[in-house]
């Protein structure tokens, strides 16, 4: 079976949940405000103790949601790390569409005219 | 018997429970979707259901990738609402409605719907935001009905078809349809419309689309069924396949129905917000 591709969009189907579970398991856990705060502590030892591999430490480091969701990161998993940063989805629209957040936002009003 | 009497749909967006935590319903961002509610506030208060079935899509707080389930209901006496990690002020539990639940799970595996059965189940904003906007202060307005959460997989690919989502629905209705208890039901279809989150296309919304299914849903949902999930992701955003929370719901309802309210607002946060109230014909 051939899958469609559409523009921009990752289908997070049964092969991305496989690359990208070590990274989504510690995302989920983020759920736990002792999580949240333990990684904050370390990282790298929350990261490894998670199992990621380089590609995805290295989108965690660079807080770089294109490059998580490339390694296998899901947007509702990743949104509970965006959420340590207190970052919003309106952060995370504009920096994986390349805009300023007010020019983001922006766009988001546009449609509705 | 159980009566159904109607469904309610509406966006369960996060950044609208932040709303209404911060009290911000008035302001004019806010306005023109908040004010969607109060219509439908009134006919809840004139009619007053027991039980509400909130059919909505969990994010990563009651399920994970380790099990995944595509269809599941609470059979718990009580709905715990907890940290998500980002976000909104937890609410307090929900009461549930156990004999129900489990009368609705014997109903629609004997109809051959196999539906995963959560004893504990905790609920996220895509459950919670919908109970605010419809009974303000949830869970402690005196007018809350019983609840039984309901949730579809739309995390990951394969999501059911809108066929399977309608059917779904139908076959909720034949479940309790044949309770001999004598309670109204509500069955609310949340999430939607057009979103997505994630990747170069983020900020996607599509009103045509999302104003030609909220036109069809009424009278025609069975047309609605002739599209691809990937024509959904494709037209909708990736998210915006949380409109088969509202196939469910409508599948509940029987075949004819009156839309009584319905308000189409852009945007809430990143999202096309979609609220209507279809009370069930005679």
């Amino acid at each position: 079976m051939t899958k469609k591709t559409i523009p921009g969009t990752t289908i997070f189907d049964g092969e991305m949940a496989m690359k990208g579970y070590a990274l989504n398991k510690m995302c989920y856990s983020f759920n736990s405000a002792a999580a949240r705060e333990a990684y904050l502590a370390d990282p790298e030892g929350y990261m490894r103790r998670f199992g990621l591999n380089d590609a995805q430490k290295q989108a965690c480091r660079d807080r770089d949601v294109l490059a998580m969701i490339k390694a296998g990161g899901n947007i509702y998993y990743l949104a509970k790390f965006a959420g340590i940063y207190h970052l919003n989805m309106q952060d995370i629209g504009a920096q994986q569409t390349g805009l300023t957040v007010e020019a983001f936002k922006e766009k988001l009003k546009k449609a509705g005219e | 018997m159980a009566r159904i009497i109607g469904g309610l749909t509406t966006s369960h967006i996060p950044a609208v429970g932040n709303a209404i935590a911060r009290g911000l319903q008035d302001q004019p961002y806010w306005r023109p979707f908040f004010d969607a509610y109060p219509p439908i506030r009134d006919w809840l208060a004139q009619h007053k259901p027991d039980v509400a079935i909130n059919i909505y899509n969990d994010h990563g707080l009651g399920f994970f990738l380790d099990k995944m389930p595509t269809f599941a209901i609470g059979t718990a006496h009580e709905y715990r609402n907890e940290d998500e990690g980002w976000g909104i002020p937890q609410l307090g539990p929900f009461a549930g409605d156990a004999r129900l639940s489990w009368h609705i799970v014997e109903g629609m595996v004997a109809d051959e719907f196999d539906i995963t059965t959560c004893q504990e189940l905790a609920v996220d904003h895509g459950f919670t935001v919908p109970m605010q906007l419809f009974w303000p202060g949830a869970p402690d307005n005196p007018d809350m009905p019983r609840a039984i959460p309901i949730s579809a997989n739309t995390v990951q690919h394969p999501i059911p078809t809108l066929k399977r989502a309608l059917d779904f629905g139908k076959s909720l209705r034949r479940a309790l349809l044949s309770y001999p208890e004598d309670i109204k039901v509500v069955i609310l279809g949340t999430g939607g419309l057009s979103h997505q989150l994630d990747g170069q296309r983020a900020g996607f919304i599509n009103s045509d689309f999302d104003r030609m299914c909220m036109e069809k849903i009424v009278d025609e949902p069975e047309s609605l069924t002739k599209i691809s999930r990937m024509e959904l992701v494709e037209k909708a955003g990736s998210q915006g396949t949380e409109f088969l929370m509202w196939m469910m719901m409508r599948g509940a309802l029987g075949p004819k129905v009156h839309a009584i309210s319905q308000n189409y607002h852009i945007p809430v946060s990143n999202t096309g917000a979609g609220t209507m109230l279809l009370e069930c014909g005679t």
